[in-house]
């Protein structure tokens, strides 16, 4: 008896998803169970995401093929499905990669994302951790077939710290999930419908919540970005550390984006499905706007030491880690003398010149804030 | 040991014979090779007065580009900057301002931009990283010069000559391989 109840406590649904077989919890979706799995079987998401509860089955970008339904029903799924709302049977047969009707149809979703967003990959701050870029060039989808004018928007300020670039916006309602559940009172939202809705406030407002500032981290691509890290730098230039402070608001665990002593920009720590990362108590590890908008400065971190990021990501360029300097061998052939610099770069080069400290610049910076000082 | 070419000669260490010691005939000898190159065919040219045509893929020193109205091209994506191989280049950007509409073509552009061209190995992967059209290798030599100081190019020095205030020298710096429109 007592067996029998251990043995439907642990009942556990088989899913195999591209030949892998595993073993998930009766209500796990497919995406939970593939993401279990690990590596290129997982599928895409653009709007889904784990922390955000509702999240999901707006994108199409997760379709997967189900080729059979269960041991009890075996029969396959006539249309595709999407895998972050579809929860598994036992024995379903899943096919995500493996399937050419899937690879086909997301490819399309892609183009169908890409319709209306323009392709100012150079100019927009989120490009190199855009995962709208990352899907569309996986997909060979990287250039455009639309021939019409892309949809415009009047701009609208959220406030000192949230860039909108309403064009960039795929309505992935992220952000207002964000705002629905880590704050009181959500200010924003999706006005309009069809081809004209967008993502405002009703009456052009500021958005000021202690916590609205994660929208920034939830947003798949860069139309809501850091106002106070607009235009900086690129991200594959800073250097990304993971850092933490005593907050009373929130974890106060971060990754700061740091070029040389200067942090240009704080962001919650993310996972390997670029989603925030738990804390070590194991909560989601939101932050809160002062960690990010207002401790631009390393005396407010204490840094544990650089994040480990993808050899395969645009950000790990140019990082070398476990670097060792040779010793130098020239003051001791020479007697103690240091040989002499033929020229110091530092004097003579304008760039990242110590009398202009852009990270403290609030927003982004300015022709006049380059000019050099009057004497 | 296997020789590298099928010209090496053992050292004779034998004594000159009488017409070895007399000299004469083989200064001769010489004399009359370096005669024979007076008239051969120079390979050399004398650089300055004379110069060689390119090559239609040289690549020499960087130029930024402007539109046709003038404005810079370079958003200061980084994307140059990250595909050198010698990390030559830098910049840093700046959001354009109301009233600099017709100085830069987009939002964003290079405030400063920076080519080290003692790094620099010349080998065109910024022009073929660059999305805007903005950087493109010319038909020069970077000058030669005595301090290394100089050879820190800044976006003053590489921006092409506006096309409507300098016209002519404009387009003496796109070259002969600019596109005819």
């Amino acid at each position: 008896m007592a067996e029998e109840k251990k043995a439907e406590e642990k009942k556990l649904f088989k899913v195999t998803i591209d030949n892998i077989t595993v073993d998930v919890e009766p209500g796990t979706t497919i995406l939970h169970a593939a993401r279990m799995v690990g590596g290129d079987v997982t599928p895409p998401a653009m709007c889904y995401y784990s922390k955000l509860k509702g999240s999901g089955g707006k994108c199409r970008t997760c379709l997967v093929e189900v080729a059979a339904g269960s041991t009890a029903d075996p029969r396959p799924m006539p249309k595709l499905v999407a895998s972050c709302r579809t929860t598994v049977m036992d024995g379903m047969i899943v096919k995500n990669i493996t399937s050419e009707r899937v690879l086909e149809a997301r490819a399309g979703v892609v183009e169908l994302l890409l319709i209306n967003h323009p392709l100012d990959c150079p100019i927009c701050d989120q490009a190199g951790e855009c995962h709208l870029q990352d899907l569309s060039y996986e997909h060979g989808k990287e250039g455009t077939r639309y021939e019409f004018k892309r949809r415009t928007f009047t701009p609208h300020n959220l406030g000192e710290y949230i860039q909108l670039h309403m064009t960039r916006c795929i309505l992935c309602y992220r952000c207002v999930y964000t705002a629905n559940q880590l704050t009181n009172k959500r200010e924003h939202g999706i006005l309009d419908r069809g081809d004209h809705a967008e993502i405002a406030t009703y009456i052009e407002k500021a958005l000021d919540n202690e916590f609205i500032g994660n929208v920034i981290d939830v947003c798949p691509v860069g139309a809501l970005t850091d106002k106070t890290f607009r235009f900086k730098n690129r991200v594959w230039f800073t250097k990304p550390m993971d850092a933490h402070r005593d907050c009373p608001t929130c974890s106060g665990q971060v990754q700061l984006w740091m070029r040389g002593d200067e942090v240009y920009r704080v962001t919650a720590r993310k996972d390997e499905w670029g989603e925030v990362k738990d804390t070590t108590e194991g909560k989601p590890g939101w932050i809160c706007n002062d960690c990010r908008f207002h401790k631009k400065s390393v005396k407010d971190w204490v840094i544990e030491g650089p994040t480990q990021v993808n050899r395969h990501s645009v950000i790990s360029q140019g990082h070398y880690v476990n670097t060792v300097t040779p010793k130098e061998t020239l003051p001791e052939v020479m007697g103690g003398r240091a040989p002499k610099l033929l020229m110091n770069i530092h004097k003579v080069s304008d760039v990242n010149r110590p009398e202009i400290q852009l990270s403290k610049i609030e927003g982004p910076a300015h022709s006049d804030d380059f000019k050099p000082p009057t004497p | 040991m296997q020789a590298l070419t099928n010209r090496n000669k053992a050292v004779d260490r034998k004594p000159m014979t009488l017409w070895e010691k007399m000299y004469i005939p083989s200064i001769m000898k010489g004399m009359s090779i370096t005669l024979s190159h007076f008239f051969k065919k120079k390979p050399t040219i004398s650089y300055p007065e004379e110069k060689r045509p390119f090559s239609p893929v040289f690549r020499g020193l960087h130029i930024l580009n402007r539109d046709e109205e003038g404005r810079e091209r370079c958003t200061a994506c980084g994307l140059c900057a990250v595909a050198c191989p010698a990390e030559a280049i830098t910049m840093e950007a700046a959001e354009r301002k109301p009233g600099e509409e017709n100085l830069y073509r987009e939002e964003k552009y290079a405030a400063r931009y920076e080519i080290n061209m003692l790094r620099c190995i010349f080998c065109g992967l910024c022009e073929e990283a660059c999305p805007k059209d903005a950087v493109y290798l010319s038909e020069t030599f970077t000058p030669a010069n005595f301090t290394r100081e100089t050879f820190i190019y800044k976006k003053q020095d590489l921006l092409i000559p506006d096309p409507k205030t300098e016209p002519e020298q404009y387009q003496k710096a796109l070259g002969s391989r600019a596109k005819k429109n």
